[in-house]
């Protein structure tokens, strides 16, 4: 069927930057207020994967094609037997935060009422749970960013902690041309490179010790007189306990700590505090530790002290990750949580949407595993025998790659609903083929939290399904018939679901969205303008404060010792997305960076016995990565660094830690004790 | 249970009961002195500096104690120990019973023999209720002399003269805190303190002070001011332990269980004599108090205190003090030695390297190559080989900036990250027609993601207009998604790195880069 031209975002990051992609999947970028017309490569690009070679288009059991009717057929027959030897836990389902809201929410309904297990968790848990986690305990609330984010146009001063947009989404910096930015990364990446070209500051921290920084900061905010007093009394809690902890980590101290100089700490607080426009940002660099929560509490804090959150024209954010990574966060594919960034495990919350689902709330699970957790438990007694891969490749995206692809293969079913044989899906029992970005209706929600519409350009190819259909496809052959259809309904069933939830979509329509209106949630009900800015006259706790919880320092889970020397620290290219495979799979963007690469100070790679192009074996306690070598000095001598968009022998998660926060669950991504050694020519090629 | 008596609840004290706390499995009873509950004595200068208030300084919550079930008695003194009977007397007449003893007594601010001392318009600076005393004569215009150059008298006299107070630092050795500093150190420190305001008597002893008159120095001199803070340096406190028949040299004598030579007796802190323990420092202190820790609830018998490197930090707006192991290394064959003197700016860098580590180091206003330096002794990692960049961090020039000149910026440069577009590409985009700024955008996409290049290919579009009419005149095939394979060539190589440096693609007669000024 030949169609318009669908004005739809794009398929990566949560920036969702607004694409017009025709008929034949052609991109061209469109004005829209996250991008303002801008695109980066991945987005001009993302048309290339509609038509790719590798496109799965037939489902596969056990490497064979098949009928959608028999592979559907032979799925429900495999989990009705594992249940009823194992029972309803003994299968699982995974997400990911690539999802619409639309997926996200009926994969939800699908694992509690379907498959009645309470075994579902996904990838954003190794993504924004640790910023979810200290922005509900902070304000009450979990949205990435409480402003538009055309808000940060007028800033004065930004500090990105652990982030670094120039490369994971170039147009944002296209927000920051008028900020002196300060850059918190162990690496002087892009981002930081800027913000020094620019008159800002790089601080480059020890890997891990981003919380001593904070704490330092925070300290120097007080001692130098800069905390805004009344906005601290009058709308926070909590800052005596916070600063007992902070007053032990005077600038000097915190600067043995995490080598950053005490006088760019007094720097910065001093720009922040002498500004009226002010963000403090924090992105995954700042998150993906086993201390994470708490990382993310001490900005907060800091912001809290100095009056940014709730103010207009200044505030704190977290960067959100991908494409869906907010809404994917609030309805339901998470191990404890039900639509509307609802709790399981509170009563009310169970009732309301037990009713909306039409089902007895004690027939709904608790809480179940979070994903490294759910993976670990895998081939042990009461872990899951079968697994439901929607929107994620965890073979690549979770830490400690060797042992996940062990657990993985331990599995009795292993189901993978994908559009490309990424390496989760190549290895599993059932593959079944689904449908691209262009091809679908659906909704999204930002960085921001606006929700935003996904409009299907082109069909599908013969022989591919959404994975909407899919997941109702499989309720239906489990005998639960009822589930929506059409991606429209299965809104409309979100937003009673949320209805009275924290992040309530009752309020927004997909006319609404259609009709041009920017709608941010929450937005209660149908008159509603949405909430493009959260906290101005209250933050969302029942006292209508913030807190400030007391955090301390706690060093990273895995130091260097005499083995291991080095700090590794991982994430992102400008050209990869993610596991990168989608990315990978396109000529352009391949030809930039076509293999995993570790950058090495030329010192440490001299050490090494390395040079600059080289094959190198970096290795874990957990294990071993073959990684050609970049001689950088943008990176600390004591560091090296990893991009984790690669498979196989090449994935930068064969050497993480998958020690967890205690809080969020999530993996210590970004500090693991590594070593270097060389490796011969023939080895590779071996 | 263990009973834990501690003796002594100021910092190292208090933090060696929160950490016997989060481990658990022992009773504790804190006796201190001092009748504040424990603060942060590494904050008193901040306080003297008007920084923050002295009642922000409390180390625990109000109720922490009681809270945790822990016996803290505030404004008691611990008059003797019974080694033998295993008590421990105190000043309020209870007799603790112990099993485990820890001293954490700290030191006592020495007072040097110099007629008038102690007495009326003295004060020395060690405790909060010094602090007190002194705020009270801080009054602006009010005329202090600082009894001793040192880490904790600069600091002082920093604080005093932010308070509009007259200050007079008197210090009897030839420089200041020459046992941090070498020579020229202490004479570049001495200018930027001038040039804060504070005077300095280097070299000049006190001989007597006279209240209402002032102090008389051994130049002759006669210091006209109304009060004197004296911070000539400290003593263990070790009076309780030496009593006690422990054995005590400058401090008590520890082992790298920090365990005294009674039995079950401990010291931490300032009172503690630990060879590789720097005195003065909290950080020691700290580090003991959880080696202690996890000896006496067992949550880790094989824990071993090992020692401290020491790092001196001057905590004093305006001056950036670091000074770390070995200051005063000079050249030998063994070391390698590294020197900047830059009196008028007021910095200063000396580092000593031997087996290509940093065993000792004064930086002074070079914060942030302090901080790379603090760091490379204390890990011990070996010292980066560009010497200069280490000595003088971001001081040191970088670099020229890449040029604005687009003729002279090389082919294999990206000019747009966000699409990986090299100057290569764009003029290859132009030769095939792309000849305004609109068509190179749209033929190379460069631009078209956060836009901040937009001046640089502006820049190119301009310069090629001006010096290189369109080779190939043939229409542009410029459809979607459409790349010349030469940009995809210069695409695969990654930015700044080891690119072809040639400069095929360039006008002819725009080669000699090496001539760029």
């Amino acid at each position: 069927m030949a169609r318009m031209p669908a004005d739809t975002h794009c398929p990566y990051c949560a920036l969702q930057c607004g694409m017009t992609v025709g008929g034949a999947g052609t991109v061209a970028p469109r004005e829209f207020p996250t991008n303002r017309g801008g695109l980066c490569q991945k987005g001009w690009t993302a048309g290339s994967l509609l038509s790719h070679p590798d496109r799965l288009t037939t489902p596969l059991v056990d490497g064979v094609p098949a009928s959608w009717d028999s592979a559907i057929g032979h799925v429900a027959d495999r989990i009705r037997d594992l249940q009823a030897a194992y029972g309803p836990d003994s299968v699982a389902v995974f997400g990911g935060g690539g999802l619409t809201n639309e997926k996200a929410y009926l994969l939800g309904r699908f694992a509690r009422v379907a498959l009645g297990t309470s075994q579902i968790d996904y990838n954003g848990r190794f993504c924004m749970s640790s910023a979810a986690a200290a922005g509900n305990r902070a304000f009450g609330i979990d949205r990435g960013l409480p402003f538009p984010v055309t808000d940060l146009d007028d800033a004065e001063v930004v500090v990105l902690a652990g982030a670094n947009v120039a490369e994971t989404m170039p147009p944002l910096m296209g927000h920051l041309t008028g900020a002196r930015l300060v850059v918190v990364d162990p690496r002087r990446t892009p981002t930081a490179e800027r913000a020094v070209a620019a008159g800002g500051l790089h601080l480059q921290p020890v890997p891990g010790t981003d919380l001593v920084l904070a704490l330092g900061l925070l300290h120097a905010a007080v001692t130098e007189g800069l905390v805004d007093r009344a906005f601290v009394e009058q709308r926070t809690s909590g800052f005596d306990d916070a600063w007992r902890l902070a007053a032990q980590w005077w600038p000097e101290r915190a600067e043995r700590a995490c080598g950053v100089a005490a006088t760019d700490m007094r720097t910065v607080v001093s720009w922040l505090a002498g500004s009226a426009r002010r963000y403090v940002l924090t992105a995954r660099g700042a998150e993906q530790h086993a201390h994470g929560v708490d990382t993310v509490t001490a900005w907060i804090n800091l912001s809290l002290a100095l009056g940014l959150p709730g103010t207009p024209g200044s505030g704190f954010g977290t960067i959100t990750g991908q494409g869906n990574g907010q809404g994917g966060r609030e309805h339901g594919q998470k191990a404890d949580q039900l639509p509307g960034y609802r709790r399981i495990d509170d009563p009310a919350a169970r009732a309301h949407v037990a009713a909306v689902w039409g089902v007895d709330a004690d027939s709904l699970p608790g809480p179940g595993r979070s994903a490294v957790e759910l993976i670990d438990a895998i081939g042990t007694p009461g872990g899951p025998r079968a697994l439901l891969v929607f929107g994620s490749n965890l073979r690549v995206s979770a830490p400690d790659a060797a042992r996940v692809a062990a657990k993985l293969d331990a599995l009795d079913l292993l189901v993978v609903a994908d559009f490309l044989p990424g390496e989760t899906a190549r290895r599993a029992d059932v593959v079944l083929p689904v449908a691209q970005w262009a091809e679908e209706e659906g909704t999204l929600t930002n960085l921001e939290g606006r929700v935003l519409r996904r409009r299907r350009a082109l069909d599908p190819p013969p022989g591919v399904r959404t994975d909407l259909d899919v997941i109702t496809g499989l309720a239906a052959a489990l005998g639960f018939g009822g589930f929506p259809t059409t991606p429209r309904a299965v809104f409309d069933e979100l937003r009673a679901a949320s209805a009275g939830g924290p992040a309530d979509y009752s309020g927004i329509t997909w006319d609404r969205l259609d009709a041009g209106e920017a709608l941010h949630w929450p937005c209660p009900e149908p008159g509603h303008p949405g909430t493009p800015r959260l906290f101005l006259d209250r933050f969302a706790h029942p006292d209508g404060r913030a807190r400030l919880v007391p955090v301390d320092h706690v060093p990273a889970a895995e130091l260097p010792d005499d083995p291991y020397p080095l700090r590794a620290t991982t994430g992102r290219v400008l050209v990869h997305y993610q596991s990168g495979a989608q990315t990978r799979r396109v000529e352009e963007l391949a030809a930039v960076v076509p293999d995993v690469f570790v950058e090495v100070h030329p010192d440490t790679a001299a050490r090494a016995g390395l040079v600059d192009g080289a094959w190198a074996r970096v290795e874990s306690r957990r294990g071993r990565v073959l990684a050609r070598v970049r001689c950088v000095l943008s990176v600390r001598p004591d560091t090296v660094f990893l991009p984790f968009h690669f498979g196989d022998g090449q994935a930068a998660n064969l050497l993480t830690n998958p020690v967890l926060d205690p809080v969020s669950r999530m993996p210590e991504f970004k500090v693991a004790a590594v070593r270097l050694l060389p490796v011969s020519g023939e080895a590779v090629s071996a | 249970m263990r009973r834990i008596v501690v003796v002594g609840n100021g910092m190292v004290g208090a933090r060696f009961a929160d950490e016997v706390r989060r481990r658990g499995g022992a009773r504790l009873t804190v006796v201190g002195a001092e009748s504040h509950p424990a603060y942060n004595r590494v904050l008193l200068s901040t306080v003297l500096a008007g920084g923050v208030a002295p009642s922000a300084i409390a180390l625990q919550p109000t109720g922490w104690a009681a809270d945790h079930g822990i016996d803290v008695r505030s404004g008691v003194a611990a008059t003797s120990i019974d080694p033998v009977a295993r008590t421990v007397t105190c000043s309020d007449g209870a007799l603790l019973r112990y099993d485990d003893l820890v001293l954490a007594t700290g030191s006592r601010a020495w007072l040097p023999p110099v007629p008038g001392l102690p007495g009326p318009g003295v004060v020395p600076f060690r405790d909060l209720d010094d602090c007190l005393a002194i705020l009270d004569m801080a009054r602006p215009g009010a005329r202090l002399a600082v009894l001793g150059g040192g880490l904790l008298g600069l600091e002082a006299a920093r604080g005093l003269a932010a308070r509009g107070v007259e200050v007079t630092v008197v210090h009897p050795a030839g420089h200041l805190m020459e046992r941090q500093l070498d020579a020229g150190a202490g004479a570049v420190l001495a200018d930027v303190v001038d040039r804060l305001g504070v005077r300095l008597l280097v070299g000049v002893g006190a001989v007597s002070w006279a209240p209402g008159v002032g102090l008389t120095c051994d130049d002759g001199s006669l210091l006209a001011v109304d009060g004197l803070v004296v911070a000539a340096g400290v003593r263990a406190e070790t009076g309780l332990a030496a009593d006690a028949g422990a054995r005590v040299d400058r401090g008590i004598v520890v082992d790298d269980r920090l365990a005294a030579s009674l039995p079950d007796v401990h010291a931490i802190g300032d009172c503690a004599q630990h060879d590789g323990a720097p005195p003065g420092l909290v950080q020691p202190g700290w580090e003991q108090a959880a080696v202690l820790a996890d000896l006496l609830t067992g949550a880790d018998p094989a824990a071993r205190y090992r020692g401290t490197r020491a790092v001196t930090r001057l905590k004093a707006r305006g001056v950036d003090l670091t000074a770390v192991g070995d200051v005063h290394a000079e050249d030998d064959d063994a070391t390698e030695l590294l020197r900047l003197t830059d009196s008028r700016r007021g910095r200063y860098a000396k580092l000593a390297l031997r087996d290509d580590r940093v065993v000792g180091g004064i930086m002074i206003g070079f914060p942030d190559a302090a901080a790379s330096v603090i760091q490379l002794h204390d890990t011990g990692s070996p010292a980066p080989s560009d010497r200069l960049a280490l000595l003088l961090g971001r001081a040191l020039p970088g670099e020229a900036t890449p040029t604005a000149d687009p003729g002279r910026l090389p082919a294999a440069a990206v000019v747009c990250r966000c699409n990986t577009v090299t100057k290569g590409a764009l003029v290859t985009a132009w030769r095939s027609g792309a000849t305004d700024l609109g068509a190179l955008r749209t033929a190379t996409r460069a631009g078209t993601g956060c836009g901040s290049c937009a001046a640089t290919v502006e820049g190119i579009c301009g310069w090629l207009a001006a010096t290189d009419a369109p080779a190939d005149p043939a229409p542009p095939q410029l459809q979607e998604r459409h790349f010349p394979a030469a940009q995809l060539q210069e695409s695969a190589v990654p930015a700044g790195r080891d690119g072809p440096t040639t400069q095929d693609d360039e006008p002819a007669h725009d080669y000699d880069r090496e001539g760029a000024a």
